[in-house]
């Protein structure tokens, strides 16, 4: 990497500045008058003409800490989930699995004529053969019926206990972890200013979704900014689906399910909270994907760098093309 | 000069981020053979009691159901019949020279015949059973609430934790056996059953008597019960823990 010539910043003054200034957000590829500093490298020339940049200060330190917090949280929270689903494979809906109803969805293995087993995926009364990774997969280097492979849980071995421990201990870390997260969105106006969608946000929302599709993102100063996609998806995780999540949770304990006897059938009663545990955690999951996926195409480095260092980097060229 | 993204740089990112996720994997699996992570992990369900304690009264009620919910068939889990002759015994004469052992600290240890049982104050209650596998199953429970049988042995002020004992060996040669605090034990809905769907307890259930707790998960819900003691702590008890399950890991206060 040859961009190194950025003239010295305080810190202050990069925080200010990303801050304050605001850029078109209806028009993503405009180019104003660049950043106060901007650093021009003369050898980095694009197409002929020059290519203008600056690094500020993306992401602040508390939001880096919480985000990365996050990241093992979720992972430990899935796989070891998926350890705890292993323990009876099976989601109905409802407040019995024995209701006389056939599951929702069902892991399992059974044999075949001549005796090999088999897994099998059942959803909603459809069935999928998914030896190897659903219902039968290699533990031990032998075929083993279990629901999700030992890759996928935490520990590894079919062990339940050590399962929930792992869950509910990393439960409390990323309540808390989240908590602080929406705490400190609201009073530091990170909420306001980065999260909420603008008005021209609403306006373009139909140009976003057509971006998206196209795989094209902002470039310039107009990178800054989270587009409105990105923003209503945040939002939709924070708001809706992570304390949803948590509900579905809470609702499995039969001593909060006496907090007020009967809340639990608001959900679809306590076999269905389970249920929904399990959908919004393959949301999330999904979400996880597409998120991933977009921070590898819209530059992988300068995003991750943002996410460890908190330092992003615009690059202003009238001639670039949005990739 | 490397490029971002280039081939080189690609596989080594896939290369490192394989590497990483097997050693987590790895990792994982290692801490939770270790003696101090699994104690760190405890602090959670540390947590889970003390915030279920905070948010939901000593008295809370769990949610009763009407006939139109039962499960057609009540799942027996664990043990279904006692590899016991003593048990197997009492079981070949419908349980008639069974007896219920009370005592510890108390000031009137007691025996209760099923037929003394029987004839004591009684509830009914269709609750839910959700195991700690994650199934749920529906049934109908009759039985003596255990606060009727302490008051009949009344309890010391020192006990603290009540032990039931029971006959069902496990696969590993250890008697089965739980334990609640007085608040639990106190609770409307806590019951001796001897009944299940309105008939006599199914041995498969856990006959000539279980007990039900139902803020709790299953396990907590001991079977084929035989004697009953008053604790100031069941550190003393097996391994300590608590319970069988306890003694292997799970939760003592099982109320998630």
């Amino acid at each position: 990497m040859t961009e190194k010539s950025q003239p010295e910043q305080s810190l202050d003054s990069r925080l200010d500045e990303a801050l304050d200034m605001t850029f078109p957000a209806s028009d993503p590829i405009a180019v104003r008058s660049p950043c106060p500093h901007p650093a021009i490298a003369p050898d980095d020339n694009v197409g002929g003409s020059r290519v203008k940049y600056y690094r500020y200060l993306r992401h602040r330190l508390a939001v880096r800490i919480m985000h990365w917090i996050n990241v093992v949280a979720i992972a430990v929270l899935l796989m070891s989930g998926l350890q705890i689903f292993n323990a009876h494979s099976a989601l109905y809906w409802g407040q019995s699995s024995y209701s006389g109803r056939p599951p929702v969805l069902q892991i399992t293995a059974r044999q075949t004529s001549e005796g090999r087993p088999i897994g099998v995926t059942r959803v909603l009364g459809h069935e999928f053969k998914t030896t190897g990774v659903l219902g039968v997969s290699t533990q031990d280097g032998q075929l083993t019926a279990r629901a999700f492979p030992t890759w996928a849980t935490i520990p590894g071995p079919l062990w339940l206990a050590m399962g929930r421990r792992w869950h509910f201990f990393f439960a409390w870390v990323f309540f808390v972890n989240g908590a602080l997260y929406v705490a400190y969105s609201v009073l530091t106006r990170h909420l306001n200013r980065d999260l909420l969608p603008t008005r021209d946000n609403w306006r373009s929302i139909g140009r976003s979704i057509l971006d998206h599709l196209r795989l094209r993102h902002p470039t310039g100063d107009a990178a800054r900014h989270y587009n409105v996609l990105q923003k209503l998806t945040y939002l939709l995780m924070m708001f809706a689906l992570l304390p949803l999540i948590m509900l579905m949770g809470l609702g499995m304990s039969p001593r909060l399910d006496s907090l007020w006897p009967g809340w639990v059938d608001v959900f679809g009663g306590r076999q269905g909270m389970r249920t929904l545990h399990f959908i919004i955690a393959c949301a999330i999951v999904l979400f996880v994907l597409v998120h991933v996926f977009e921070v590898i195409i819209s530059g992988f480095w300068n995003n991750l760098r943002s996410m460890i260092t908190g330092h992003y980097e615009v690059r202003t060229n009238p001639h670039d093309n949005p990739r | 000069m490397t490029i971002p993204g280039s081939p080189s740089r690609r596989t080594f990112l896939a290369a490192a981020l394989g590497s990483a996720c097997t050693a987590l994997l790895t990792g994982c699996d290692a801490l939770s053979k270790t003696q101090w992570f699994p104690k760190l992990l405890e602090t959670g369900e540390h947590l889970n009691h003390a915030a279920q304690r905070l948010l939901t009264s000593r008295k809370s009620m769990a949610q009763e159901f009407s006939e139109a919910d039962l499960s057609p068939d009540f799942r027996s889990n664990g043990t279904d019949y006692p590899d016991d002759p003593a048990y197997r015994a009492l079981a070949a004469s419908q349980f008639a020279d069974w007896a219920l052992r009370v005592d510890g600290l108390v000031n009137r240890p007691s025996n209760f015949s099923l037929a003394r049982l029987r004839g004591m104050r009684s509830r009914t209650q269709i609750t839910r059973h959700d195991c700690v596998e994650g199934w749920s199953a529906i049934g109908k429970w009759t039985g003596v609430p255990l606060s009727e049988v302490l008051a009949v042995v009344q309890p010391q002020p020192q006990a603290r934790y009540v032990v039931f004992y029971c006959a069902d060996i496990m696969d590993d040669g250890a008697r089965y056996y739980e334990s609640v605090d007085l608040d639990d034990a106190y609770h409307p809905q806590t019951i001796l059953a001897y009944a299940l769907n309105g008939r006599a307890l199914p041995i498969a259930n856990g006959a000539p008597l279980r007990v039900r707790i139902e803020r709790q998960l299953g396990y907590k819900m001991a079977k084929y019960v035989m004697r009953i003691e008053l604790v100031e702590t069941f550190k003393t008890v097996a391994d300590g823990q608590g319970g069988y399950w306890e003694d292997r890991g799970y939760e003592w206060y099982a109320g998630i």
